[in-house]
């Protein structure tokens, strides 16, 4: 049966059974990223174009690295050179790159929505590389594989997300993936970085008392703190902020035995997170997201880029 | 897609048993021996085969041979028009460099997996030679390649279906001729999951 | 030249009228009301199955012109007007430059003359260039025709400069009208906050940030005794404060668009479509309840559309780089009728007063009655059409319309502006 989605947008329009197929296909790309010539030629003579319309290196690297190890042709299309700051329109742009006869458009935006607006006009296949505060669906992947791997399930797990949830994509899409899968997913932040309605987001709970959930999760799921964003100030300091918030040695005891500790990168080393969680050795899966992002980002290009099935005999 | 007919069994499980011993005792005659032998076989059905080889190879020789077995499906000429087929992983554990690789498939037809198969060793290794093992040739190449061993040659049309059963996954030993429809899949490998392909 | 309009149903509250009549014009102004009427000469229409109306008046519209003429000008902002069935409209001053002295109120006077298909309404603002620091000259304005005030797009944020608009304003008889938004709550928000804003990832408008404004503005009214009309009222509690307001006996009035009764937060899909960023954003659905209760027990004073017509260009872009505003002008009589009066609602009493009576009393202009002496501004309705909104059939030079595909029962077919026809079975008369 051919995967029946075209796009990666919205991940709440996925299926268990669909994601659950995108993480074993990731787990199969483990062989070639782990050979000497990390290549195949499965994506010979497709064009992927890159757009990030914001900063961004390590997603758009690691979807470079995941194209790259597919063999397909790769152009980024963005930063200091995007034409929108020119002042072209993003329609222009999106059908200036269907005149190139590009096969996928992955982008990243500042703005909400862009993705659906780009696949709606381009009529290619689009991934959702992060828009605005709304999604992060390739972001999602990677921590479920993560979790999976560690974890080797979702049903019934306890998920704490802790940190700026209100101006996250990374929640945007990673808790309606867990609740898709079946884990519980508690979010722990300050009051003034909850969203307006949690239940939209599909969180079981919310709580600012860190300390009274931290005993139940198997999975502790650190937010950046957006140091750029503090100018509003939605906690006095980034002191306090680790105080209430931060996931410190001291609350080592506190957590389950075999809790895990995730983070979607950069790490604030002595803000969400010390050094003591971002090193242990039994709790902190960080590089293995990181890895998992390759391996996911793979998985999703070779899902949806594979021809729809036609009848055609091979 | 309607269920195929079954035309004919042109083998059954102690055909499938006695050709593949042969094909054992003619890989180790044409290598002299099994040193620095190893096999590998295609996903789905040619790694069971190989596996059944190497206990052949084992029982002559005394030597059991490293087995692997190798998924094509990043290789395909066919993923950007046709689609997607799951990935069931490729699994070789040893280091082919140097090697004598036996690749086992279950039917020749195209060529086209082979030609996959290819590409696949090449990118994992440099094997010293490549040689090819089959259960059935049933002809229509499109491609120059041929088989080294044989199990069974089966004469087919193009509008028939040969197709492998084995014991492990399908819950019975045969090689089968069916017809299939006009546009209807002939191909000798299954292409997708066990369910859609059944 | 004398006009007779024979048979039509004729609806007026003011005179307590309903019934099937003919009507005689000569001269801008209605000469007689009665059965069987005749003439010597002139021009006779025949309006067997319509209903003919007092002049209905749009009292809230953005005809962008002068200085955004690419959106829309007085010209093509009148027409749409008068497509839509009003005999009048209240211009917001929001231009460029913005209409706050006599100069700019002169400007829109005289376009309107020479290319209206309507009666412009100047209003002018309240602080000069909007930016709510410096009063404006109101008196002057006035002098030259301004019927209202607003800082309309904006608000006043200073709650002292507000106490001294509406103390000074207090002189003239005149109605200041208000756009509430606190910026301080409201910053970037884009949708309605809440439900809308987590699930489409943007920054949202609080309910918050109108309804303090309102307890504000309607604690300066008190203060200062100024009447005070709230605008483009958008949520349960903000009806609620002006329920409590009118029970007090403050001169407070308020509107309501079309797009917030019968559109909501839930109608902003994944598809992100920018003709629904409107400022106030679309609320819930329990708020366009409470506003059409509203509309019903009279607590809202009139039906206006806010109509902020935008390119094309300005519109398909990213939700979050579009500009706020939806057009309303052609289709909110349409709206009114299908989901409000042919639902039962309202009757056509009630609809005239929130679309011809009340903004004309708001705005302190001369009201229209259907007797003799009055000016002859109807609105005549085809009760039964059905048509389907599409932007091939708007005179508006813009296309935001948040309701492009809706079926609708009811519409203008002929617009008489003192005596003269500007709206012909559906068409412009040029």
């Amino acid at each position: 049966m051919a995967f029946p989605h075209k796009h990666l947008i919205d991940i709440s329009e996925y299926s268990a059974d669909e994601i659950m197929l995108l993480l074993k296909t990731a787990e199969r790309f483990k062989e070639v990223n782990e050979r000497r010539i990390k290549q195949v030629p499965t994506l010979k003579g497709a064009t992927i174009v890159n757009m990030f319309n914001e900063p961004s290196t390590r997603t758009r690297s690691s979807f470079e690295i995941a194209e790259k190890r597919l063999s397909a042709n790769s152009l980024n299309f963005g930063g200091s050179s995007t034409s929108t700051v020119k002042g072209e329109s993003l329609s222009d742009t999106v059908e200036t790159l269907c005149a190139y006869k590009v096969d996928m458009i992955i982008v990243r935006d500042k703005h909400a929505g862009v993705p659906r607006k780009i696949a709606d006009l381009s009529g290619v296949h689009v991934i959702d590389a992060g828009d605005g505060k709304h999604q992060h669906p390739t972001q999602a992947l990677l921590d479920l594989y993560s979790i999976w791997e560690h974890k080797g399930k979702f049903e019934g797990l306890n998920v704490g997300v802790v940190g700026d949830i209100s101006h996250s994509r990374v929640c945007g899409s990673l808790i309606p993936a867990l609740k898709i899968m079946g884990a519980n997913v508690c979010v722990i932040a300050p009051p003034t970085l909850l969203p307006a309605d949690v239940a939209t987001l599909g969180a079981d709970s919310a709580t600012s008392d860190l300390n009274s959930v931290l005993p139940d999760l198997d999975v502790v799921y650190m937010l950046r703190v957006q140091r750029e964003r503090l100018e509003g100030a939605p906690f006095p300091s980034l002191r306090e902020y680790n105080m209430l918030f931060g996931l410190t040695k001291e609350r080592d005891h506190l957590m389950k035995p075999d809790a895990i500790v995730c983070h979607p990168g950069p790490i604030n080393r002595g803000v969400e997170l010390d050094s003591f969680m971002a090193d242990h050795p039994k709790r902190s899966v960080i590089l293995d997201q990181v890895y998992a992002g390759i391996l996911v980002r793979m998985a999703a290009l070779y899902q949806l880029l594979g021809g729809t099935n036609d009848g055609i005999d091979a | 897609m309607s269920e195929p007919l079954v035309k004919s069994i042109c083998m059954n499980e102690e055909d499938i048993d006695r050709a593949l011993t042969r094909m054992a005792h003619q890989i180790l005659e044409a290598n002299h021996g099994a040193k620095s032998l190893a096999l590998v076989g295609i996903v789905t059905r040619g790694d069971i085969l190989a596996k059944r080889l190497r206990e052949r190879i084992e029982e002559i020789e005394g030597v059991c041979v490293p087995l692997g077995k190798l998924d094509i499906s990043f290789y395909r000429d066919d993923f950007m028009t046709h689609f997607a087929p799951e990935v069931l992983g490729t699994d070789i554990q040893f280091n082919i460099d140097g090697k004598t690789i036996v690749l086992v498939d279950d039917v020749l037809y195209t060529g086209r997996t082979i030609r996959a198969a290819l590409d696949a060793l090449m990118d994992i290794g440099r094997p010293a030679a490549v040689q090819l093992a089959v259960l059935v040739d049933r002809g229509h190449r499109e491609l120059p390649i041929r088989a080294d061993y044989v199990g069974k040659n089966v004469p087919s049309a193009a509008d028939e279906s040969v197709r492998l059963f084995l014991q492990d996954v399908d819950g019975k030993s045969a090689v089968e001729i069916l017809d299939v429809d006009p546009g209807g899949r002939a191909g000798a490998a299954p292409l997708g999951t066990k369910e859609d392909t059944e | 030249m004398a006009l007779m309009l024979k048979n039509a149903r004729v609806i007026d509250p003011q005179v307590e009228l309903d019934e099937v009549i003919d009507l005689l014009v000569r001269d801008g102004r209605i000469v007689e009301v009665g059965k069987n009427l005749s003439m010597e000469k002139g021009e006779e229409v025949d309006l067997s199955g319509k209903i003919l109306v007092p002049g209905l008046v749009d009292m809230h519209v953005h005809l962008r012109e002068p200085g955004f003429e690419q959106k829309e000008d007085i010209a093509s902002g009148t027409r749409a007007a008068a497509h839509g069935g009003f005999t009048a409209v209240c211009a917001m001053p929001n231009t460029n430059p913005v209409i706050d002295n006599a100069v700019g109120v002169e400007y829109v006077k005289a376009r309107a003359t020479q290319v209206g298909k309507c009666r412009v309404i100047v209003s002018g603002a309240c602080t000069k260039n909007l930016e709510g620091e410096v009063l404006s000259e109101m008196g002057d304005m006035i002098a030259h025709g301004a019927k209202a005030f607003t800082d309309d797009g904006h608000g006043v944020q200073d709650s002292g400069m507000m106490r001294r608009v509406l103390d000074y304003a207090s002189q003239f008889d005149r109605v200041v009208m208000v756009h509430c938004q606190d910026n301080s709550l409201v910053g970037e928000g884009q949708v309605n906050e809440g439900v809308a804003s987590t699930r489409l990832g943007m920054f949202g408008w609080p309910a918050e940030g109108e309804e303090l404004e309102i307890a504000r503005d309607i604690a300066l009214c008190r203060l200062t005794g100024c009447p005070l009309h709230i605008q483009h009222i958008t949520t349960a509690r903000g009806v609620e404060m002006v329920r409590a307001a009118k029970a007090e006996g403050l001169p407070v009035t308020c509107e309501v668009t079309p797009h917030h009764m019968f559109l909501t937060e839930d109608d902003i899909d994944d598809t992100y479509p920018t003709s629904l960023k409107v400022n106030p954003p679309l609320r819930t659905k329990a708020d366009a309840k409470a506003l059409i209760e509203g509309v019903a027990d009279g607590t809202i004073d009139a039906i206006v559309t806010d109509h902020a017509p935008h390119t094309d260009w300005e519109k398909d872009r990213e939700f979050e780089l579009s500009p706020f505003g939806m057009i309303g002008l052609e289709t909110s009589l349409g709206l009114v009728l299908t989901n409000l009066v042919n639902s039962g609602v309202i009757d056509y009493a009630r609809m005239i007063e929130l679309m011809a009576i009340a903004p004309r009393a708001i705005l302190r202009e001369d009201p229209v009655r259907i007797e003799a002496g009055s000016i002859a501004d109807f609105t005549v309705i085809d009760p039964d059409k059905k048509w389907n909104v599409s932007r091939d059939n708007f005179y508006s030079k813009a296309g935001n319309s948040g309701f492009l595909g809706f079926d609708l029962v009811g519409c203008a077919t002929d617009v008489y502006v003192g005596g003269y026809a500007t709206l012909r079975d559906g068409k412009i008369v040029e």
